[in-house]
């Protein structure tokens, strides 16, 4: 016999507490901010941007922090794979510039997506062999990480600059998801609603794999305890390597999403945004993908709101946010467990 | 008689600048439960990581069923038949029980017949099946860490003292466990500090010292001398009881 299923019990079990309380930081930064900002329709139009920069945020910062998670390493070359994926994006749409230009919303996406698909691609090949050159001879090595990792973000930099050139590139969104959908007096732009829909597609896609899945059982339990997850004859390396290829390519999608919200692209869009990207998921709790997408939610909304309301300090307003997490949760909002 | 199913010869194992091993020489025989005594800081949390590969061992050999695996990765050793259940549980606990024996099943779904004999002895895990290992108490995670490493039929199972730190009553049921397990023919190499537990279970015994074997033989013959129980160990194993 071979079925699993849960063997009966009589014996009343005890009650299980979801930890709810971070999930709750979220409305009540909306409610604190609503009198701040004074009006309705202005809070409204800034909690749905929030919400679509939390997504891109969460999708370049998830593949990090399981990296991170799963084999303590620090990749502070991660904005590499943001720009290399806008870089890839961009040179793919322009064969596709007939179908970007054009007044249907249905090629406009078909564009995008082979765009994004490129990007994916080419930024999961990279992060393949980044992980093969830079990482594996320093696994374990913090401080060799961390110099090696951002000696291969400056490189890549450069790199971006030799094949695609030193100027400012335009990466202008196509007819179709230009504008905005008007429900009263509120405006929802959409290619914020696009990016919302991405991020929620991502999400729910890692919460399948991660909880439905053996792969996704074993990328869990690493992050937990890699070394007993080898005592129970499972190779982690070649799951780290799998893992960080799914990340750079995600990175890569993010780096597109986060292009065309800018609409501009420089080889810096990635160092730009990597200081967000890490400030996420030290709040989420390192190594896990549901603090990560609530830690991109509050940094996206704080940006968002203090960039309207209090303008000279939106620069470090994240900062703050993460003393005060940090100071509430030293590990994290949702912290993994760790042996 | 037989070739021992497991067999250490002359293991050295260096961690950092410290030399923990020094020339360990075991043999656990196939079908037996060997205990592994002694004091704290002698050397048997490493053996038992130097066996599975977790400290790589500077020189020595280390043999099981006839093959040399001293130079093997973790997971290939795990993969020629060996399990092992470390002194820290190591449970995983964001998984649920259930999550974490179908990690341990190597081979596909759990078999639900050898789940039902688990159960049999550890019938917390059945009653705690969806809950997180996290919220498990130390016993119940010892039990899980047990369960892991037997739910499917393994040749040796390593075991890093069971017992820590347990409540008699789960003592007892950890005791009907292993008993079970010997039932089942299954070679076992346990490291234990309990005494009682030791001697209700063993039935040959090495003792270490200094990161060496001192003593190999029955568990009965260090049960029957006092003295020698008072040579290796510091003290005798009434005086435990």
């Amino acid at each position: 016999m071979t079925t699993t299923a849960a063997p009966a019990t009589t014996e009343p079990l005890p009650k299980l507490h979801y930890d709810y309380l971070p999930l709750l930081l979220v409305p009540g930064m909306a409610i604190l901010a609503l009198p701040l900002i004074g009006n309705t329709t202005t809070w409204i139009t800034l909690t749905i941007a929030a919400l679509a920069m939390g997504m891109m945020i969460f999708v370049m910062a998830s593949g990090l922090t399981l990296v991170f998670g799963l084999m303590d390493v620090l990749n502070f070359g991660h904005g590499a794979f943001i720009a290399v994926g806008a870089y890839i994006a961009l040179s793919a749409l322009g064969p596709l510039s007939g179908w970007a230009s054009s007044d249907s919303l249905t090629l406009n996406l078909a564009a995008l997506a082979i765009a994004i698909a490129a990007g994916m691609i080419g930024t999961g090949a990279l992060g393949w062999a980044f992980e093969r050159i830079i990482i594996r001879p320093v696994y374990g090595q913090h401080l060799k990480q961390i110099l090696i990792t951002t000696g291969g973000l400056i490189v890549a930099e450069q790199m971006i600059h030799v094949i695609w050139g030193g100027d400012q590139k335009a990466m202008a969104l196509p007819p179709g998801l230009r504008g905005a959908i008007l429900f009263g007096d509120v405006a929802l732009e959409k290619f914020r609603l696009l990016a919302v829909i991405v991020g929620l597609a991502v999400y729910a896609t890692m919460a399948l794999v991660l909880n439905r899945t053996k792969i996704g059982l074993l990328i869990r339990a690493g992050v937990e305890n890699q070394e007993m997850v080898e005592a129970l004859g499972y190779r982690v390396r070649r799951l780290f390597v799998g893992v960080f290829v799914a990340g750079s390519a995600l990175a890569g999608l993010g780096g597109v999403m986060w292009a065309l919200y800018r609409e501009t692209l420089t080889a810096g869009i990635g160092s730009d945004v990597i200081v967000l990207v890490f400030i996420v998921i030290i709040i989420g709790g390192l190594g896990s993908v549901g603090g990560c997408f609530l830690g991109a939610i509050l940094v996206a909304m704080m940006a968002n709101y203090t960039g309207y309301v209090f303008p000279k300090v939106a620069l470090a307003s994240n900062i703050l946010l993460m003393v005060l997490i940090l100071l509430w949760r030293p590990q994290g909002l949702y912290p993994v467990a760790k042996r | 008689m037989s070739t021992p199913l497991l067999q250490l010869e002359g293991v050295h194992t260096h961690i950092g600048q410290y030399h923990i091993l020094q020339g360990v020489d075991l043999a656990v025989p196939r079908g037996a439960l060997t205990v592994l005594l002694g004091r704290n800081g002698a050397g048997k949390t490493t053996t038992l990581r130097t066996i599975m590969g977790l400290w790589k061992p500077s020189k020595g050999r280390v043999a099981f069923d006839g093959r040399e695996i001293g130079g093997l990765q973790t997971p290939d050793i795990a993969l020629s038949g060996i399990s092992y259940v470390p002194e820290t549980m190591s449970v995983f606990s964001d998984l649920t029980v259930a999550e974490n024996l179908r990690l341990a099943a190597r081979h596909g779904p759990p078999d639900q017949a050898r789940l039902d004999w688990i159960f049999g002895f550890f019938p917390a895990l059945q009653k705690f099946w969806q809950f997180p290992a996290g919220v498990l108490s130390g016993g119940q995670k010892q039990m899980l860490s047990v369960a892991r490493a037997v739910i499917e039929p393994r040749t040796l199972i390593l075991i890093d003292e069971p017992t820590k730190g347990l409540a008699p009553a789960i003592i007892e049921s950890m005791i009907h466990a292993f008993q079970e397990l010997k039932r089942s023919n299954t070679t076992i190499l346990l490291v234990e500090q309990n005494f009682r537990f030791a001697q209700a279970l063993g039935d040959t015994v090495a003792v270490m010292d200094d990161g060496r074997i001192v003593h190999n033989g029955t568990m009965a013959e260090l049960t029957a001398d006092t003295a020698l129980q008072t040579r290796l160990l510091g003290l005798s194993l009434g005086e435990h009881q």
